[in-house]
């Protein structure tokens, strides 16, 4: 089977000006290929989920996270695996 | 394809909801550990834990990060020491203090397995180290004690409930000083399992393989959450149908969580225990989701039936999302770690028999009870004696951990902090169970063990 080497990126708080320009560019720094976003701001809430390709980063996934989130201080950044929302909710 | 529903459910469960993998527990046998002169089984002890946990912490960090949900605990389960002492001899306290040294050394937060098997009887060994469990438990930290004095097959050892309810008090008065926490790391088990990697009941029984990693996975506040957003009129078949689909996913993510910690510490994957196990944190309560299917609170008349529904759910949920259930795998009842059973237990709603009660219907027994500091050794024997035989006749595992609060006025209230919570003081019946105790011997094991 091929190995899952998909990770997803979540970004959840107040709406600012150039959070996905930081978080993408983030990405672009790590080699992290971009693959699909999605985002939406509710109420002047911005949340905004984003799949990456992590086959070649140059970095740690915790790094990662880690770095996103001191570029959006504000932000709650989530980076997980997609292992485990592949697992909780397929059989 | 992944879905931004599902992405926000699993963010939402753990960030909201409390979604945790409670503990990875590596069990390790320590047979090959024996040896005739104790300073050297403690030698060899103390580098076979060391060399195969040393990475348990930073394996249990890094899946930790890679899948954003938190390990709460890592912990490690040995063989019984008894049989240990049965072949060296010596003071036992000697094993205590190499299992605590080498647990901090790796940095987990308990290790169990200063245990005794004493079902039947007492074996070399078996004597010996229960007598050193206060004093143990009183110079360690970490270290974890349990001693299992009934099954469904062999009965109730008698002789061992009298004795435990002694060492039991003793733990409580040795550690008077330091809220009485000693007797919150004694468990006292009937059916005791031998893969469970919750504490302090935790140990690696004979029939385990060398080295096995063992995953408890936890989540009342999802289940909870979930409940809350029925309708009031949902029926108990849909409500048990809401829980098994949430067990279902705590599971999985348990599993891929505890394959994947196996394959990087190249140990085999024991089992899951499909539990749910409270914390003291606000919405982390079991206590909190037999309050949502409908009693206003924990303890009212009807509790036992929503607690055996509850039970049932999240096994027949979890079974099918893991390759192998084991362990205690149930709803656990720890009445200081819940805030919604401390509530109760503060209200005067959930008493000790309506406790006892609910023992018969869910994973494990009456656990982290605060009870009187007067209370009498009988007394304590006679609850080890009164659980044991609910856990022997229904052929499943109970246990008793009470915490007699040495010191403490009638109204007062112990609080140990972090997982272990605190409580009040829960009344016990004031009439003496004495003679009984002192009758000694055992209790037939009942029909129920003649399968055959």
């Amino acid at each position: 089977m091929k190995e899952n080497t998909r990770a997803v990126i979540t970004v959840i708080g107040r709406d600012m000006v150039g959070i996905l320009a930081e978080v993408s560019g983030k990405c672009a720094e790590a080699n992290a290929n971009v693959i699909e976003v999605t985002q939406s701001v509710l109420d002047g809430f911005f949340c905004m989920i984003m799949i990456i390709e992590i086959s070649n980063i140059n970095c740690q996934l915790e790094e990662l996270k880690d770095e996103i989130g001191e570029r959006v201080p504000e932000m709650t950044v989530h980076v997980m695996h997609e292992n485990i929302f592949n697992s909780m909710h397929r059989i | 394809m992944l879905n931004m529903t599902d992405i926000m459910e699993t963010i939402t469960m753990i960030q909201e909801e409390h979604l945790d993998i409670r503990t990875i527990t590596m069990g390790i046998s320590l047979l090959d550990c024996a040896d005739t002169d104790i300073d050297k089984s403690c030698e060899k002890i103390y580098n076979k834990i060391y060399a195969k946990t040393k990475n348990l912490v930073a394996v249990g960090e890094s899946i930790a990060k890679k899948y954003g949900i938190p390990i709460v605990n890592k912990r490690i389960s040995v063989t019984p020491i008894s049989m240990l002492v049965g072949i060296s001899g010596g003071d036992p306290v000697k094993y205590a203090q190499v299992l605590d040294k080498v647990a901090k050394e790796v940095g987990v937060n308990f290790i169990g397995g200063f245990s005794a098997l004493v079902q039947k009887g007492f074996a070399a060994g078996d004597r010996e180290l229960i007598e050193a469990i206060p004093r143990a438990l009183a110079t360690t930290d970490f270290v974890c004690s349990s001693v299992n004095v009934g099954s469904t097959r062999a009965g109730i050892n008698m002789d061992a409930v009298k004795l435990m309810g002694e060492k039991v008090r003793e733990t409580a008065e040795l550690t008077a000083d330091n809220k009485c926490i000693g007797a919150a790391k004694l468990v006292v088990f009937c059916n005791a399992v031998e893969d469970n990697p919750f504490m302090a009941g935790a140990f690696h029984g004979v029939g385990e393989a060398d080295c096995v990693l063992n995953i408890g996975v936890s989540g009342p506040g999802v289940v909870r959450s979930v409940l809350a957003k029925m309708d009031d009129k949902a029926t108990m078949d849909e409500i048990a149908e809401a829980i098994k689909k949430t067990a279902f996913k705590i599971t999985r993510m348990g599993q891929l969580v505890g394959a994947e910690a196996a394959e990087m510490l190249g140990v085999p994957f024991g089992i899951i225990d499909l539990s749910l196990a409270p914390t003291p944190a606000v919405g982390d309560s079991v206590a909190h989701i037999l309050e949502e299917i409908g009693l206003e609170q924990c303890g009212a008349h009807g509790t036992t039936a929503a607690l055996a529904m509850l039970n049932d759910a999240v096994k027949k949920g979890g079974v099918m999302a893991s390759s192998a259930v084991g362990g205690l795998s149930g709803a656990f009842i720890p009445v200081t770690e819940d805030a919604g059973m401390i509530a109760a237990a503060r209200s005067g709603a959930l008493i000790i028999e309506k406790l006892e009660a609910m023992t018969a219907v869910c994973s494990v027994g009456l656990d982290m009870i605060v009870v009187p500091g007067d209370t009498t050794a009988e007394t304590i024997s006679a609850i080890i004696a009164d659980e044991a035989a609910i856990g022997m006749v229904n052929s499943k595992t109970t246990a008793v951990r009470l915490i007699p609060a040495i010191g403490l006025p009638e109204d007062g209230e112990l609080n140990f902090g972090g997982l272990l919570g605190s409580g009040p003081i829960m009344k016990l019946n004031p009439y003496s169970p004495s003679k009984m105790i002192k009758r000694g011997g055992r209790i037939p094991a009942p029909l129920q063990s003649l399968k055959n």
